[in-house]
C-alpha cells in the first residue's frame, strides 16, 4: 500500500490531468455530434501549435524553480520583426534566423541578471516583458499583414493524416516537444536543470555547472518563444505589437497543470503538453456550447490552477509528515532485506 | 595496516578573515585505512580547516601535501578530483531526484548522447551493496531516512573513487540504529584502504570508530593523539582549556546549598520527549534559581529548551507551571505564561536586522499587547534608553539598526527585548557566545541580579565555568539525553561536570 | 535613512515636472475653472490616485515579503459590479441609496479577494507568486462574467461624483488618496501593526519567537491590498462611467510593484516607505502624462518603464555594487564573494 503510494506520489497531478482531460473530451463527445470528429482532436494541436513550443521552454524554466513573464511579449516582439522585415523587402530565409535570434539574445541577457545579481526570476522577466512590447509597438502600432508566399505556404499547407490534416506548426511543434523530452530526460544538462530545481544549494555543491544551467534555461525559453512566435505568425498571418497578450499566464498555467511544481524539480515536458491540450479543449467546449461566453475560459484555467497549487501543496505536506514518521520504519525495511 | 606516508598534510596552515584569525599555524596529518577525529568546540577552527581542506576557502599560510605532493586545491570541483569527498551534516543532495541520479548526476554514463539509465541503476545498486544497503535506487531520495541518505552521499563520494572521505557531523541527525549502519560502513571501507576525516560533537562515537584525535582550540593546534592514549577527560580539557579565570559574580556558598522550596516551584516538566530530537526528561525550575544545562552542542540543550517554550511541537509528555498543567503550542502562549526564550542563534532566530534597537527592544512586550495597544513613540524611547544604560549598550541611539551593532551588543538588546516582558522564566541559550570577556561577565552578573529579584533562569552554556559559578543545580545531557542532574557545592567543579559530560569512563 | 530613500525619487520627479514646464510653461499655473482648480499639477495627482491607492496596498505586502497579482483583476471586478448594479433602471434615480449598495458590494467583495488571497498564503502556505496568479488568471473572467461581456454604461449621475466630482474645488479623488494614506500612516505609525509587518518580513523565524502571530499580519496586509484596489476599480469605472472587465486596470499590478520598488521598499520585505511609494506612483503617473504631451510615441512607456524597473533594481542588488566597486577599485586577488559568505554563516 505504502509502497504503491510512494511511486505514484509525482504522478499524482499528471494522472489527474489525464482523467480530467479524457472526462472533458469524453463529455464533449456525448454533447455534441460533432466532437467525436478526429479532426476535433488534431485541430486541438493545429490550434495550439506554438502554445505548446512556449510550454516546453516554460517547463524548463519552472523546473528549475524560475519563472518566464516575457514569452507572450516575444512572440509579439518576434511577429512583429518577421513582418517588418519582410515588408522591408527581404527574404523569407533571411528573416526566419533574425527572428529567432530575438528571443535568446534576450532570454541570455535575463538569465545573466538572474544569475549574477541574484535579482528574482519574476523581476528580471517583468522587465523583459515590458520590453519586448515595448520595442513590438515601437516598431509600428498597427498590424502588418503578411503577404509572403513562403509564410502563406506554411501557414496553408495540410498535411493529412488519412481523411484528416494537421499543419505544418504542428509538425514543428512535436518535434520541439520530442527534443524538450530528450533533453530533460537523457542528457546531462536536462538532470542539472531538475537538481537546481530540487536544491540549488547542493547542486552547487556537487559540482554541478549551476550558472550555466540557469542562463541556458532562460535562453532555451527565449528560443522557444521566438520559435513560437513564428509558428503564432503563421497561424495569424500578420505581425502586431499586442499579439499574445496575456500569454505567458497560459502557458504557465498548463505548465502546472501538466503536473509541474511552480517550485521547481518535480515535473515532465509531455506534461505540459497534456497541459495546453487541456486548455485547448475547454476553449473547444466552450466554443461548441456557444450559449457559454469566452471568459468561461479564464475562469475554468483560474479554477484549474487553484485545483493543481493545492494538491501539489498536498501532496508536499503530506509528504513532509510521513517522512517523520516512516523513518524508522524504512530503516527497518531495508535491514530485513 | 598502517601505510606510513599520510596521503594528505597539511602544515602550519593559517587562515584569516577580516578581523578574524580563524586558523593558526594548524598542521594535520591523514593516513590511510584510518578514522581520524578532528575535535575541538564551536568556534576552534574545525569547519574552516575542512573548508580549506576542500578548496571552499584558500589559506593564507602554510602547505597542504596530498600524496607528498604540494597542492593548491582550488575549489570544491577540483578537491572531488583529487580523490577529496565530503558528507556534511545537512544531507548535500536533491531530494526530488531519484537514488541513482543523486549518485550519479554531474558524471552520468552516456551511451550514444543518452544518459544509460540500465548501466547507471546497475552500478548504483552495486555501489551500495558495497555499504550493505539494499534498496530500490530509482525511488526519489526523499522517500528515504536521513540514514538512507547520508549513505547516498557515500556511495555518491565512492563512485568517484575518491581515497579521502570527510564526514562532516554525519551522524547529528540519525538514531542508534541508524548510527551503528554508518560505522559498520564506515569500517568497511577503513579496511578497503580509505583514509576518513571524521567530526562529530558526540564522544562515545568518536572514542567508538576513531584511531587518532586532532585537538584545536580557538584557531590553534593543540596535538595529535592515538585515540587509545587519549582518556575523555583530557579530551575535553583540551578541547576547552584549562584555564579558569575566577570573576567576582559568583554564588555563595550558602545559597548553594539551599534546599529549594516545594512554593517556589515554578514549571515542571514531565517525561517530556520530542522523538530523535530529545528524549523524555523531568525538570523542576524553581523562582529565584539559576538551573544549568551542561552538555556538548548537539547533546539536546537547545531541543529541551524550545519544548519549555513552545517553539517545536511536544510529542509526548506534559508541562506543568505552578501544578497546573498547561499547553504550550506556540511562543506566543509561552510568553503569555511568563517564559522568554533568548536563542543561541543570534542572527537567524533573535534580530530583525533591519529594525533600530528601540523597535527589536520593544517587539516582544508589543507581540503581548497586541495590535492596538501600541507603547507611544516616547514611552518607547524612554524603556529603550533605561535598558541601554543598564546593559551598557553601545552605541546608545536607540535609533541604531540592530545590524550595525557588534555580537555583544547585538545581545544584550536581545537580552533587553525579553527583561522587558518581566517574565517570570528566563531561558538563556549560550548568552554569552561569541562576545567579549567584559560583556560576559555584565551578563552574568545580570543573570545573578534578576535571580535575587525571584525569577528562574534556565542557562544553557558550552562554558562550564559559567555554569558552575551561577546554577544551584546543573542538568547533564548527553547524546540528547538528560543524564544526570547535580547538586551544585564546594566539590563540583567544571572538571567534575565534564567528566560527567564525557562518561564512559 | 529616511531622508536618502525619498531624496532620488524626489530629484526624479522633479526633473519630470520640469521638463514639462520647459515644454510648456504654464504646466504649473492652477486656475479656476467651473469654480474648481484646475491645472497640470492638479491633473497628474487626479489620474495618479487610482496607481496611489493600489500601490499602498502593494507596499505593506511586499514589506512582509509578499506580492500581489491580482489587484489588476481585482479592480476589474469591483468595477464591474458597481458599474452593473447602476447600469440598470436608475438612469433618472437621483437618490444616494443605490450607490452606498453599488460601493459597500463593491468593497466587500474587493476585500473578500484579499480574504482568498491572504488564505492561500498564510494558512495553506501557498507562495505568494503562485497563490495571487490564481485570481490574475481567473479574475478578470469573473469581471466579464458579471458584465455579461457587455461593458455596461453608467447613466445613474450620483456615480460619476466618486471618479469626477469635486469638493472645495479639488477632484474628490484626492480626498480618496488622502484619506486612505492618512488612515495607513496612523495604523503602521500610531498601532504596532506597522512593526509587526516589518518585523515578519525581516525575519519570520525571530518574529514567530518573539510571540507575533505572523499568520494574521499577511492575511491583513493581502486583505487591506483587496480593499485598496477595490477603491481603486470604483474610482477607474466611475471617472468613465462603465466598466470594461478586459481593460480596467491592466497591468496595474506591475506598476503598482514599480512604484513600491521606486520607492525603496525592498522587494525581500521588511522596511516600508509609503511616502517613497507615494512618490513611485507620481513618478510613473508623470511620464505617462510628460511623454504623452511631449508628443514621444506613447510606446515608449512600456520600454522606460523596462529600463526603470531594471536599473533600480540592479541598484539595490548587493552582488551589482559590488561588481561596480571592484571595477573601480583596484581588483584584488580574494576568493570570489562565496568563500567569505561561507564564513559568515558559519560564525
Amino acid at each position: 500500500m505504502n509502497h504503491l503510494f510512494k511511486i505514484n506520489n509525482r504522478l499524482i497531478p499528471l494522472v489527474v490531468t489525464l482523467i480530467l482531460f479524457v472526462f472533458m473530451y469524453a463529455f464533449g463527445m456525448f454533447r455534441y455530434t460533432n466532437f467525436s470528429s478526429p479532426q476535433v482532436f488534431l485541430n486541438l494541436f493545429i490550434d495550439n501549435a506554438f502554445l505548446i513550443v512556449v510550454a516546453v521552454g516554460m517547463t524548463f524554466v519552472i523546473l528549475t524553480g524560475g519563472i518566464d513573464l516575457s514569452v507572450g511579449s516575444v512572440i509579439a516582439l518576434t511577429s512583429m520583426v518577421a513582418a517588418s522585415l519582410l515588408l522591408a523587402g527581404l527574404s523569407p530565409f533571411v528573416v526566419f534566423p533574425l527572428a529567432l535570434l530575438i528571443g535568446p539574445i534576450l532570454g541570455f541577457l535575463m538569465g545573466c541578471c538572474i544569475h549574477y545579481f541574484h535579482l528574482q526570476p519574476f523581476i528580471v522577466t517583468l522587465a523583459g516583458m515590458f520590453l519586448a512590447r515595448g520595442l513590438a509597438l515601437l516598431i509600428n502600432v498597427q498590424t502588418i499583414p503578411i503577404t509572403d508566399d513562403v509564410f502563406r505556404f506554411m501557414a496553408r499547407t495540410r498535411i493529412p493524416i488519412g481523411d484528416y490534416f494537421i499543419s505544418i506548426s504542428v509538425i514543428i511543434a512535436l518535434i520541439v516537444v520530442g527534443i524538450g523530452v530528450y533533453v530533460a530526460h537523457f542528457t546531462k544538462f536536462g538532470r542539472s536543470v531538475y537538481a537546481i530545481g530540487g536544491s540549488e544549494q547542493s547542486a552547487l555543491l556537487m559540482g554541478l555547472p549551476v550558472g550555466k544551467t540557469k542562463i541556458l534555461v532562460y535562453t532555451i525559453s527565449g528560443f522557444c518563444a521566438s520559435l513560437a512566435g513564428l509558428l503564432f505568425t503563421f497561424y495569424m498571418l500578420s505581425g502586431y505589437g499586442l499579439h499574445a497578450n496575456g500569454l505567458e499566464l497560459n502557458a504557465i498555467a498548463a505548465v502546472v497543470i501538466g503536473g509541474t511544481l511552480l517550485t521547481g524539480g518535480v515535473g515532465y515536458v509531455a506534461g505540459s503538453v497534456l497541459g495546453v491540450l487541456m486548455l485547448g479543449t475547454i476553449q473547444s467546449l466552450i466554443a461548441y456550447e456557444g450559449s457559454l461566453s469566452a471568459w468561461w475560459t479564464r475562469i475554468a484555467v483560474g479554477v484549474l490552477l487553484l485545483l493543481f497549487i493545492v494538491l501539489h501543496r498536498v501532496i508536499l505536506l503530506r509528504e513532509e509528515k510521513r517522512k517523520d514518521k516512516v523513518g524508522s520504519m524504512e530503516e527497518k525495511e531495508s535491514k530485513a532485506s | 595496516m598502517k601505510v606510513n606516508t599520510p596521503i594528505i598534510e597539511m602544515i602550519d596552515i593559517s587562515k584569516i578573515f577580516p578581523g578574524v584569525r580563524a586558523l593558526s599555524n594548524v598542521s594535520f596529518r591523514l593516513f590511510p585505512g584510518e578514522v581520524h577525529s578532528l575535535m575541538g568546540e564551536n568556534g576552534a577552527g574545525k569547519s574552516t580547516l575542512v573548508k580549506v581542506l576542500t578548496g571552499v576557502h584558500n589559506h593564507d599560510g602554510g602547505t597542504i601535501q596530498i600524496e607528498e605532493q604540494p597542492m593548491e586545491v582550488i575549489s570544491p570541483l577540483h578537491a572531488q578530483q583529487l580523490g577529496i569527498s565530503t558528507v556534511y551534516q545537512e544531507v548535500n543532495l536533491c531530494p526530488n531526484l531519484s537514488v541513482v541520479e543523486n549518485i550519479f548526476i554531474g558524471r552520468e554514463l552516456m551511451k550514444r548522447g543518452f544518459i544509460d539509465w540500465k548501466k547507471m541503476n546497475k552500478r548504483a545498486e552495486e555501489l551500495l551493496a558495497k555499504l550493505n544497503i539494499n534498496i530500490d535506487v530509482t525511488k526519489e531520495l526523499s522517500t528515504y531516512s536521513v540514514a538512507i541518505q547520508q549513505m547516498v552521499a557515500i556511495a555518491r563520494s565512492l563512485n568517484i573513487s575518491s581515497k579521502v572521505l570527510i564526514l562532516d557531523e554525519p551522524t547529528s541527525s540519525l538514531d542508534v540504529n541508524e548510527v551503528n549502519q554508518l560505522f559498520e560502513c564506515i569500517n568497511n571501507l577503513k579496511k578497503e584502504g580509505m583514509a576518513i576525516l571524521f567530526i562529530s560533537h558526540f564522544l562515545d562515537q568518536v572514542y567508538e570508530i576513531s584511531d587518532r584525535i586532532t585537538v584545536l582550540r580557538n584557531g590553534e593546534f593543540i596535538g595529535e593523539y592515538l585515540t587509545e592514549d587519549l582518556p575523555r577527560l583530557e579530551l575535553i580539557s583540551k578541547m576547552v582549556g584549562k584555564e579558569l579565570k575566577q570573576l567576582e559574580n559568583k554564588l555563595n556558598t550558602e545559597e548553594k546549598e539551599e534546599e529549594p522550596s516545594k512554593n517556589d516551584l515554578f514549571l515542571e516538566a514531565v517525561k517530556l520527549t520530542k522523538k530523535g530530537k530529545i528524549q523524555p526528561f523531568d525538570l523542576k525550575l524553581y523562582s529565584g534559581e539559576i538551573y544549568g544545562l551542561a552538555g556538548l552542542l548537539g547533546s539536546g540543550r537547545t531541543e529541551m529548551a524550545r519544548l519549555l517554550f513552545g517553539a517545536d511541537k511536544v510529542d509526548e509528555g506534559e508541562i506543568k507551571m505552578k501544578g497546573q498543567t498547561i499547553q504550550l503550542n506556540s511562543p506566543k502562549q509561552a510568553i503569555r505564561n511568563g517564559v522568554a526564550f533568548c536563542s543561541e542563534n543570534r542572527k537567524a532566530e533573535g534580530i530583525i536586522p533591519e529594525l533600530s534597537i528601540r523597535e527589536n527592544m520593544i517587539l516582544a512586550i508589543q507581540g503581548i499587547k497586541g495590535w492596538f495597544k501600541y507603547i507611544p513613540h516616547k514611552k518607547q524611547v524612554e524603556i529603550a534608553d533605561e535598558y541601554i544604560r543598564l546593559l551598557n549598550i553601545n552605541p546608545p541611539n536607540p535609533e541604531q539598526l540592530i545590524k550595525n551593532l557588534s555580537g555583544g551588543n547585538q545581545q544584550k538588546v536581545l537580552l533587553a527585548r525579553w527583561l522587558i516582558t518581566n517574565p517570570n522564566l528566563l531561558i538563556l541559550d549560550e548568552p554569552t557566545r561569541g562576545i567579549d570577556v567584559g560583556a560576559k561577565a555584565e551578563i552574568q552578573k545580570l543573570m545573578l541580579e534578576l535571580k535575587d529579584e525571584g525569577k528562574s533562569i534556565l542557562f544553557i552554556s558550552s562554558e562550564l565555568e559559567e555554569v558552575v559559578r551561577t546554577c544551584r543545580r546543573i542538568a547533564v545531557l548527553r547524546d540528547r539525553q538528560k543524564i544526570s542532574e547535580i547538586k551544585n557545592n564546594e566539590q563540583i567543579d567544571h572538571q567534575y561536570i565534564m567528566q560527567e559530560i564525557a562518561g564512559g569512563n | 535613512m529616511m531622508k536618502s530613500k525619498l531624496f532620488w525619487p524626489f530629484v526624479v520627479l522633479l526633473i519630470l515636472l520640469l521638463i514639462n514646464f520647459i515644454h510648456n510653461p504654464s504646466f504649473f499655473a492652477i486656475e479656476i475653472r467651473n469654480g474648481n482648480f484646475t491645472g497640470g499639477l492638479i491633473t497628474i495627482l487626479h489620474r495618479a490616485t487610482p496607481l496611489i491607492l493600489i500601490s499602498i496596498g502593494m507596499t505593506l505586502v511586499i514589506a512582509t515579503k509578499g506580492i500581489d497579482l491580482g489587484v489588476g483583476s481585482v479592480i476589474a471586478i469591483s468595477g464591474a459590479i458597481a458599474a452593473m448594479l447602476l447600469s440598470g433602471s436608475f438612469g433618472e434615480s437621483n437618490s444616494l441609496f443605490p450607490l452606498f449598495v453599488a460601493i459597500a458590494l463593491a468593497i466587500m467583495v474587493a476585500v473578500a479577494t484579499g480574504l482568498w488571497n491572504g488564505m492561500l498564503i498564510s494558512r495553506l502556505g501557498i507562495q505568494p507568486i503562485v497563490a495571487t496568479l490564481i485570481l490574475m488568471t481567473a479574475g478578470r473572467g469573473v469581471a466579464q462574467l458579471i458584465t455579461g461581456g457587455q461593458i455596461p454604461t453608467v447613466y445613474y449621475s450620483p456615480y460619476s461624483f466618486i471618479g469626477r466630482g469635486h469638493v472645495f474645488m479639488l477632484p474628490i479623488t484626492i480626498y480618496i488618496v488622502a484619506i486612505v494614506l492618512c488612515f495607513t500612516f496612523y495604523m503602521t505609525r500610531k498601532t504596532s501593526i506597522g512593526l509587526f509587518i516589518e518585523s515578519v518580513g525581516g525575519n519570520p523565524t525571530a518574529s514567530r519567537l518573539s510571540g507575533i502571530s505572523s499568520k494574521n499580519i499577511i492575511l491583513m496586509v493581502y486583505v487591506f491590498s483587496g480593499f485598496c484596489a477595490g477603491v481603486a476599480g470604483l474610482i477607474l469605472s466611475s471617472n468613465v462611467m462603465s466598466a470594461d472587465g478586459n481593460n480596467a486596470g491592466l497591468w496595474f499590478e506591475l506598476d503598482a510593484i514599480l512604484a513600491v520598488v521606486i520607492g525603496g521598499t525592498s522587494l525581500m520585505g521588511g522596511r516600508f516607505f509609503l511616502m517613497g511609494t507615494v512618490l513611485g506612483a507620481l513618478i510613473i503617473q508623470t511620464l505617462t502624462t510628460t511623454i504623452y504631451s511631449l508628443g514621444i510615441p506613447s510606446n515608449l512607456i512600456l520600454v522606460v518603464k523596462a529600463v526603470v524597473v531594471l536599473t533600480v533594481c540592479l541598484l539595490q542588488s548587493p552582488e551589482f555594487r559590488k561588481k561596480i566597486v571592484e571595477i573601480f577599485s583596484f581588483r584584488k586577488s580574494v576568493n570570489k564573494g562565496k568563500g567569505v559568505k561561507h564564513h559568515e554563516s558559519s560564525l
